[in-house]
């Protein structure tokens, strides 16, 4: 069920020291009373006086996800001029993320891009001459909220997502089609069937579900990309960082994987792996597409893995790369280092002021100080990822939790024995929300299934 | 050359369903109001169906009926059977359908009409409209006659341009070779008006000595008849009803369909209008589901007085044989006569975004349009626009504020709202799916919905809107009383309950929980209720349906909060998006077009992102502050 009280994080999304949720509306205080048990009484939030600090745990149920301060602003001396509450708690992308999707799943719902200051505007709290930097704002943060939604979600995922759609709306239609020509259509006995369509559609967003907290439906991470002439070794490293996947291995059932990119967790870190290989070996047919293709991925990768290979001498190709690597956060993989060294450690830090790994692909040595290197650049914030994927992930996350909801509604109304029209209320409240995952909208989808598939009388 | 002039307060174009009502409400609003039609016979005629009502479009005869207008006491007075459609499922889609005696319907709204103060009823062919300067003027008749007048209401239904097809058959006339009206498109046109070809059709009459009824299912009317109009007494209802009967096609009507589809105007291309997709003629079915072998025919009476039957769901544009030998493969029809052929007909309408949520013209003041000319199909769909067009026209004149219903109150602002808001290619037919809130809009709580509105525009009595308000407050108290009583696990409860296939119970619960239960309901569960007050029918249907839902019901009523904020949001009328910075190009051209009377009606304009909406609730904001601040500055001065 949406509610106009918005939540989102309010500081930038990197490993700091603090983080901050904020929460603003009608419901703020009744969504932090559900979560927030103070370290000292049983004061509720609702019952604090505004302007106060308090310490204490923020719980989903029995769980604690963190020990955090919360700020009480009450209506209308606050930023928005609504009820608002921060929860100031410690830095890191994982906490705040963990926190944020606590405050929606009790009630809050996520922020709309730019939607703070909108309020804070629409509620008088801006001053009028700054209208047009309001305008600004929303129009830059939806422009990057729409290009970067859909165009994250993995290809397998938005295909699932259509797929239950379709199932979901075809469902609404036959419902309907049945009550607006009872004479034509009969549902009788519908029920059961649908109980089971439900149950698996059910199943199918749980698992969904699963794969979003597993960092598994949106290309999220370091997008890393591996460079380097041919038969230097990248594929065998592609194949060594993929082997020791091991936190997440489920993939979303009957998916294909994408060829040329790898997820993969080294050290607790996502690398979204990029793999040019592939991106040569369509190079003799378009050659031009092709190297667009890899400087493009060059642009975009938030880290360069260049493998070189030590037992042969530097060729045009290797400088070609080290050219372009120059400005880009990188690292050196000095391959083969169990064969003779032709190109040796010294020549290649003449040419380029990157951190270099002697490493063997055969040997699986060097592994664990490439983990070990890109965990530092990590956590000292030399590499870093945008912070929108995480808040896209969340939204979509959120979405996904709606639609369950709404489906175990249809559930429960079918074993109250409620009457067939109760079901499409709730199915089309998922079909809405599974549609805001992958941006499209109902308009007159309905109407055009059910003129489609199910023939009307007269 | 002396010409006749003479003047009104408002013209009414056209008498079928929907310019009845228009003309009625400005008559009974008190104003000098004349009514044209091409022909006096043809008032409130139903050229297709015998029927009123039906899914979602019984909602929008109760709805007509809560706020004044005719439709739901003329059919009372003229039905021959009734069926309350979708009994086994939920109230919001209990839909009431009557089938008319078409005579009988057509005269006894003719007798209203010319026994109505202030109503002048005209036969003549209006083929002008006088407008000066964007205002409405007069109306102009073939004949040359003016009538000056200060509003008009186009219902001109599917006369305009109108041909009738069937093979290679084309008549240059309206619905049963009725004439047609060539003139007015030309006169619009003129004045700046878009206009749609639209295209609909009917199916063949039958004469009823020549079809065998022992090869057919017969279908009754409802044992106990609900009345449409909440002022009808149901004791005045409890007729001799007539019946219906079912039949089917086959692979051989399909066969024949198939093997003539070329001589069928539809697929040649001779016919250039655009039909619905939810009536389709049986030759699109056979094409469109080509997998079923059978479809449903249901033989209809046309009246009391006539044999003509009418063959639903076999509405056609094949050339005469082919009907012929079409029909009669249908099991019952293997001999059956031909009284009327079936044919298509295709006419003007306007593409109504042209149109406020008033249903007045955006361009030309006074001008207001209802029924089949906006594009919409169905008589209930054509009397609810009527209506409305015609409370506007009086509103207008009379220097109110428009009678507009939003998406939350009625199916009526549905069934407008989709049509001047969204792109409609089709004719437009109201469906219990086009309305979100369907569970708070149900045909049973028509009158507790809109009576007050009736009131205040001045067609209902005072004494009916206070019944209303009287019933209100019934339902309250009692839905109160029962939340309140707690039934305890004795004998008599348990044995009731058994009696009707219920739970016992293990402990104590609520009589709204017992309430709640799928097997039961309020009244079942008065003897365990001994405090009950005596209630009158429609107060317990209400309170148990109110009880019964209400979880549901509370979770639309929050969302309903919601969609208010946004329509109460008015943007200014004439507003040049040009000028609103931030907007896509897309929403700029857009919102000229369609000039949204509210924020909520440009956020379903196609077309306009939500980042849009954001853009103008920020320009709004802007605007409001810059009015206040120039008047604070006129106060001063």
């Amino acid at each position: 069920m949406k509610t106009d009280t918005i939540a989102a994080i309010a500081t930038a999304m990197s490993n700091s020291g603090i983080g901050i949720v904020r929460i603003s509306g009608d419901e703020a205080l009744q969504v932090a009373d559900r979560i927030f048990v103070p370290k000292k009484g049983t004061k509720k939030v609702s019952e604090m006086d505004s302007h106060t600090i308090h310490y204490g745990y923020v719980r989903d149920g029995e769980e604690t996800v963190d020990e955090v301060m919360l700020l009480i602003m009450k209506a209308p001396n606050s930023y928005t001029r609504e009820d608002t509450v921060e929860i100031d708690c410690h830095g890191g992308v994982l906490v705040m993320k963990r926190l944020l999707e606590t405050v929606l799943k009790y009630g809050a719902r996520p922020a709309e891009p730019g939607e703070f200051t909108k309020r804070a505007f629409l509620n008088g709290r801006i001053d009028l001459s700054q209208a047009e930097s309001v305008i600004d704002i929303i129009n830059a943060k939806n422009d990057f909220a729409l290009k970067s939604s859909v165009s994250q979600l993995k290809g397998a995922v938005l295909n699932k997502i259509k797929e239950l759609r379709a199932v979901v709306i075809h469902q609404i239609a036959f419902i309907e089609s049945a009550l607006d020509d009872p004479e034509h259509i009969s549902i009788d006995g519908y029920a059961e069937e649908l109980k089971q369509i439900t149950e698996n559609l059910k199943n199918e967003v749980t698992g969904l579900l699963k794969s979003a907290d597993n960092g598994r439906i949106l290309k999220e991470g370091i997008n890393t990309v591996i460079v380097g002439k041919p038969n230097a070794g990248k594929s065998s490293l592609m194949n060594i960082l993929v082997g020791q996947e091991r936190a997440i291995v489920t993939d979303i059932a009957g998916t294909t994987r994408d060829i040329l990119e790898e997820q993969i967790q080294l050290g607790g870190i996502s690398l979204n792996i990029i793999d040019t290989a592939g991106i040569r070996d369509t190079e003799d047919i378009v050659e031009k597409i092709g190297v667009t293709k890899s400087k493009e991925y060059l642009e975009k990768a938030d880290l360069v893995i260049y493998v070189a290979d030590s037992s042969t001498k530097l060729d045009e190709n290797d400088l070609q790369i080290i050219a372009s690597i120059q400005d880009k956060k990188a690292i050196v993989l000095l391959n083969k280092s169990d064969l003779e060294a032709v190109t040796t450690r010294d020549i290649l830090s003449s040419k380029l002021d990157k951190t270099i790994i002697e490493f063997s692909a055969k040997e699986n040595t060097g592994i664990q100080e490439l983990e070990n290197t890109i965990k530092d650049m990590f956590l000292q914030g030399e590499v870093s990822f945008n912070d929108e994927v995480y808040i896209t992930n969340i939204r979509q996350k959120n979405a996904l939790e709606e639609t369950k909801k709404s489906l175990e509604m249809v559930l429960k109304s079918i074993d109250d024995g409620m009457p067939e029209d109760f079901y499409s209320i709730d199915l089309m409240n998922a079909y809405e929300e599974l549609g805001s995952i992958i941006g499209e909208s109902v308009g007159e989808d309905l109407v055009n299934e059910i003129f489609s598939k199910f023939c009307m009388g007269k | 050359m002396p010409v006749v002039e003479e003047y009104y307060d408002v013209a009414v174009v056209g008498a079928g369903h929907a310019g009845c009502e228009a003309a009625l409400a400005c008559a009974r609003l008190g104003l000098e109001t004349i009514i044209f039609t091409v022909s006096i016979e043809s008032i409130a005629m139903m050229p297709c169906n015998p029927n009123i009502g039906g899914s979602s479009k019984g909602h929008l005869v109760r709805e007509i009926d809560a706020l004044g207008g005719q439709m739901g006491i003329n059919i009372d007075k003229t039905f021959i059977q009734s069926k309350m459609l979708n009994k086994s499922k939920g109230p919001a889609v209990h839909s009431l359908r009557a089938q008319a005696d078409k005579a009988a319907y057509s005269m006894e709204m003719r007798k209203t009409l010319e026994n109505t103060d202030h109503l002048t009823v005209r036969q003549a062919e209006v083929s002008e409209i006088i407008v000066e300067d964007h205002q409405l003027r007069g109306v102009k008749t073939f004949s040359g006659a003016v009538y000056y007048c200060k509003a008009a209401v186009l219902c001109t239904g599917t006369y305009l341009n109108a041909r009738c097809l069937y093979g290679d058959v084309v008549n240059h006339t309206g619905p049963n070779g009725l004439q047609a009206a060539n003139h007015l498109t030309d006169s619009l046109v003129k004045n700046g008006i878009e206009m749609f070809r639209f295209k609909t059709g009917t199916p063949a009459r039958m004469d009823k000595r020549t079809i065998d009824f022992s090869k057919m299912t017969e279908q009754f009317g409802d044992e106990k008849i609900v009345p449409f109009s909440f002022t009808t007494d149901p004791e005045d209802v409890q007729i001799d009803q007539v019946s219906c009967w079912l039949t089917y096609t086959n692979p051989e009507t399909h066969r024949i369909i198939r093997e003539n589809l070329e001589r069928s105007p539809l697929f040649s291309g001779m016919i250039e209008g655009t039909g619905p997709r939810y009536c389709p003629s049986i030759e699109d079915k056979v094409v469109k589901f080509a997998e079923k072998d059978r479809h449903q025919v249901f033989i209809e009476p046309e009246g009391i007085n006539t044999n003509e039957m009418y063959v639903g769901g076999m509405s056609s544009s094949l050339p005469e044989d082919v009907q012929y030998a079409m029909y009669r493969t249908v099991p019952g029809l293997e001999h059956a006569k031909i009284v009327r052929n079936a044919y298509a007909i295709e006419y003007d309408c306007i593409n109504p975004r042209q149109l406020y949520p008033s249903l007045e013209f955006k361009e030309i003041h006074g001008l207001f349009s209802g029924g089949q000319f906006n594009g919409s199909s169905g008589y209930e769909e054509a009397a609810a626009q009527g209506l409305i067009a015609g409370i506007n026209a009086a509103m207008k004149i009379k220097g109110r504020e428009p009678l507009i219903l939003d998406r939350s109150e009625s199916y009526i602002g549905v069934l407008i709202d989709d049509l001047v808001t969204k792109d409609n290619h089709e004719p437009y037919r109201m469906m219990t799916s086009r309305a979100e809130y369907r569970l708070l809009l149900r045909q049973d709580n028509a009158d507790l919905r809109l009576t007050k509105k009736g009131y205040e525009a001045g067609l209902i009595s005072r004494e009916r809107y206070e019944r209303v308000v009287w019933k209100e407050k019934m339902i309250e108290e009692e839905i109160r009383r029962v939340e309140s009583i707690n039934i305890g696990a004795n004998a008599s409860v348990q044995s009731l309950l058994e009696s009707f296939g219920s739970q016992p119970l293990n402990t104590g619960t609520g009589l709204a929980e017992l309430i709640r239960r799928p097997e039961l309901n309020y009244d079942m569960l008065a003897p365990i209720d001994p405090d009950r007050p005596e209630l009158p029918d429609d107060v317990r249907e209400q309170v148990n349906i109110n009880i019964k839902y209400e979880g549901y019901i509370r979770r639309q009523i929050k969302q309903v909060k919601q969609f208010k904020k946004l329509e109460n949001k008015k943007l200014p009328k004439n507003l040049d998006y040009d000028q609103v910075s931030g907007l896509r190009m897309e929403a700029q051209q857009k919102l000229n077009l369609y000039q949204p009377v509210s924020i909520g009606q440009a956020s379903r304009i196609s077309g306009v992102s939500p980042a849009d909406i954001s853009v103008l609730l920020v320009y709004l904001e802007q605007l409001h502050y810059k009015e206040k601040k120039a008047n604070e500055s006129v106060g001063q001065e």
